[in-house]
């Protein structure tokens, strides 16, 4: 039996930490949103001309007075990802820079992509990311208190919110793109921390029930130990299933199968180090489920 | 938990075939129409356009108000009330009576068999709220008032919008509203929506009217700028016909002068109409104004009774056949507006299904061999399991015809990852019960029994997850959320039926054998 417990502090430092550097990055350097939410033009763009490179792109975009330009390779040489404000929103823009690239590069490249948002429809999808996100929190803490004690749903919505903080942490500490599928990927990662950290808390529940005698502090470590093997082979094999969407399922899908990645990480930590341990400080003994089962 | 009746495995190993056979449908093409199901693919993965228009009705809402003024005066003067000071201001409307007229205006506003204010019983709510600020009367339209100007508008517009993208003629375009001021476009297949989006981006407002040099028009006078931004006409605000009075409009050469113009017919009224401004104005020049420029503004030579003429304006065969095809869908009753945009081609898209379709073969392989790795013999019953599950997901998605996209191709291998945390729980728990249970069989049955209420649990959040993310997400995301949730419901299926089947038929066999798992 490995004496999980002999860290609960340790790492409940450790999450603090993670926790306040992650909430200081997002208010001081804040998120890399991408169009979907801050707005603006996409286009991915392939090239069959080598005179075509990401100075080249660049130079004739600037040219065109719109506004903040980013030009990027996307996956290989020939792929490029070029983003602007289009703060005007400029009605036939790409039918422009479709012309002034022509003049340039002839007819040696192709548009794959274009997205256009406007900021109106971005600041909506970003509102409903939000509503989504805090929604699913709220939706998991309600479900956990009908099934469980009260102290049970802090437990898990501490470790879900941990997850969620840090994951957006990693984001804007490496200024990765927010887009939709990003939401996407926490919401699962919401559906996934809880659902690793039920599998533990039934444990708990079902072991409080059995032992009288044993302390909250050392049944959390028997519990853990008890489901390991199952948290270490699901937490693997989902894992591998998003290894392969990370390296062979295309660029679209590289933030997406990411965030999940770390998401899985995070989740799989919180559960054995957030979730327990808040059981362990809340002092939750087998009085707080017998209560329970009177009730029903 | 490990008995199983005859029946129960007849229907378990029909339903499994029945949605082998529904997926492979995907790969054959069926003349009946029950069986020639397929899953849809997003426009992520085929290739296509989706665009969003906002309808802008502030200027509806002006000309409602506009024309509403007069309709308050004439309707007040009848009653011997004067109307006086009357004007709008940030879409509402002022205006003064005596002190002794007010309540009876108040009345007719407020009474709900009023003809000037149409009365919504449905919504206890009148078209129009009246409110006397003290210093005169201030009239603007309800919240019910709006909302049904709004959802009129969108109405006639999505049926605009409809001819114009069927004229076009890409195939299965999807129009549907979206809120009460919105429209949603999506056009599969389409590689660039350049034409569509200048079509729907004008509004094709077409008048015929006089230009004239009288400052004193009777109807009133506005300056109107030519096509070319550069030359100016004063117009007469009498519209002599405007599109609504077209039967049909179509691009032509004009065999004397070889250019392209736009012919139309008119109807009746138009026809009429037309014979009679053209009679009474010949030498005049009668400007043709679309959307706020003139096209051009010939001057009639004769009398035109055959209620039929043309349209020129210096056109390419491409824009006249666009100004036709703009005349014969009508006009939009307000502008659109296009707020957001995707479009995909057609081989990027299959680049994404390409590389789905490894990244799912890869994590599928990987998954299966972790698992046999590890369990052996219940890894390869969970590995068969898996293979059932993924053609019972698809089999659900072909059968409800869902669109498939890429995020729900990631949902899918998610879905693999995480399809055999059922199975894995069930395992370790039957290993402990074994640790102090010598009979295998009840071993098994206490480890199913036992694992159930964390099953369930885990399964119920990861679904929950799904479904905000369905109602929240647009597009492609929806996608996920789809296959995401579907995946929850065949996993628990094939878990408790198809490998709990298999692992009772081992199990019984086997049941004296000892380290089972």
């Amino acid at each position: 039996m490995i004496a999980f417990n002999k860290y609960y502090n340790l790492f409940n430092l450790l999450s603090s930490v993670l926790i306040i550097v992650s909430l200081l990055l997002l208010i001081f350097k804040g998120l890399n949103f991408g169009i979907d939410f801050k707005g603006g033009t996409l286009i991915e763009l392939r090239a069959s001309d080598s005179k075509i490179s990401v100075s080249s792109l660049r130079d004739r975009f600037n040219q065109m007075d719109l506004g903040d330009v980013s030009v990027k390779k996307f996956g290989n040489d020939t792929d490029f990802l070029v983003k602007f404000e289009n703060k005007d929103n400029k009605k036939n823009v790409i039918e422009e820079i479709k012309t002034n690239l022509d003049k340039s590069f002839g007819n040696n490249y192709d548009f794959r992509r274009v997205e256009n948002v406007g900021p109106k429809v971005s600041a909506e999808l970003l509102k409903s990311g939000v509503i989504a996100i805090s929604l699913s929190l709220a939706l998991m803490l309600i479900y956990i208190w009908i099934r469980f004690e009260w102290q049970f749903s802090l437990g898990a919505i501490l470790a879900l919110f941990h997850d969620v903080i840090v994951t957006l942490g990693v984001f804007s500490l490496f200024s990765l793109e927010i887009n939709l599928s990003i939401i996407a990927a926490i919401l699962t990662i919401v559906g996934y921390s809880m659902n690793d950290t039920v599998v533990i808390f039934d444990r708990v529940r079902e072991n409080l029930r059995k032992y009288s005698d044993i302390k909250i502090f050392e049944l959390t470590n028997i519990s853990i130990n008890e489901t390991l093997s199952r948290t270490i082979i699901t937490s693997a094999t989902t894992l591998l299933a998003l290894l392969a969407i990370y390296f062979f399922g295309g660029e679209i899908l590289k933030g997406f199968s990411l965030a999940m990645i770390l998401g899985v990480i995070f989740g799989t930590y919180s559960s054995i180090y957030i979730a327990n341990t808040v059981l362990v400080r809340l002092k939750v003994s087998q009085k707080t489920v017998l209560r329970e089962d009177d009730q029903k | 938990m490990l008995y199983f009746s005859k029946l129960r495995i007849l229907f378990i190993t029909l339903f499994s075939v029945l949605f082998i056979l529904i997926t492979s449908s995907n790969l054959f093409k069926f003349d009946d129409n029950f069986f020639d199901k397929k899953i849809n693919l997003g426009l992520d993965l085929q290739g296509g356009s989706y665009l969003l228009l906002e309808i802008d009705n502030e200027p509806i809402i002006e000309q409602k108000l506009q024309n509403l003024t007069t309709t308050i005066r004439n309707y007040f003067k009848e009653k011997n009330i004067k109307i006086i000071n009357i004007k709008i201001d940030n879409q509402n409307i002022f205006f003064n009576v005596t002190e002794n007229d007010k309540q009876s205006v108040l009345d007719v506003f407020q009474d709900e068999n009023s003809d000037l204010n149409p009365y919504y019983p449905r919504f206890k709510s009148h078209q129009l709220e009246i409110k006397d600020t003290g210093v005169n009367l201030k009239v603007n339209f309800s919240r019910q008032g709006l909302i049904k100007l709004k959802t009129s508008s969108q109405d006639q517009a999505i049926e605009i919008v409809r001819r114009r993208v069927d004229e076009v003629g890409t195939n299965e375009p999807n129009i549907l509203k979206r809120g009460n001021n919105r429209i949603l476009v999506e056009l599969p297949g389409l590689d660039d929506p350049m034409r569509i989006k200048s079509l729907l981006g004008k509004t094709a407002n077409l008048t015929f009217r006089f230009v004239t040099n009288d400052e004193n028009d009777r109807f009133g006078v506005e300056k109107i700028k030519f096509e070319n931004d550069l030359e100016e006409a004063t117009v007469s605000k009498r519209i002599i016909i405007s599109g609504e009075n077209l039967l049909d409009a179509q691009p032509k050469m004009d065999p004397q002068t070889n250019q392209t113009i736009v012919s139309f017919t008119l109807d009746r009224v138009g026809a009429k109409r037309f014979g009679k401004a053209t009679s009474t104005g010949i030498g005049k020049q009668l400007a043709i104004v679309l959307d706020g420029k003139i096209i051009s503004a010939p001057v009639v030579r004769d009398t035109i009774a055959s209620g039929s003429g043309q349209i020129s304006g210096g056109f390419t065969f491409q824009t006249a056949t666009d100004l036709a095809l703009l005349l014969r869908s009508g006009a939009l009753p307000a502008p659109l507006e296009i707020i957001e945009e995707r479009t995909v081609g057609p081989d990027l898209g299959q680049d994404s299904i390409n590389a789905g379709m490894i990244a799912l073969a890869i994590g599928f392989l990987l998954v299966i061999i972790f698992m046999f790795v590890k369990y052996k013999i219940f890894g390869l019953i969970t590995n068969v399991t898996l293979i059932v599950n993924l053609f019972i997901l698809l089999g659900v998605l072909t059968l409800f015809e869902a669109t498939l996209t890429l995020p729900g191709i990631a949902g899918i291998i998610l879905t693999v990852g995480m399809a055999v945390d059922a199975n894995v729980l069930i395992f370790e728990r039957i290993k402990e019960e074994l640790k102090d249970e010598t009979n295998n069989i009840l071993a098994f049955d206490g480890g199913y029994t036992k694992s159930r209420t964390a099953i369930l649990d885990a399964n119920i959040t990861t679904l929950l997850a799904a479904i905000i993310l369905f109602f929240m997400g647009s597009g492609p995301v929806k996608g996920f959320a789809v296959t995401l949730g579907v995946g929850i419901f065949t996993t628990l299926f094939s878990v408790y039926f198809i490998a709990r089947l298999f692992t009772s038929i081992y199990v019984t066999r086997n049941k004296d054998k000892e380290k089972l798992i």
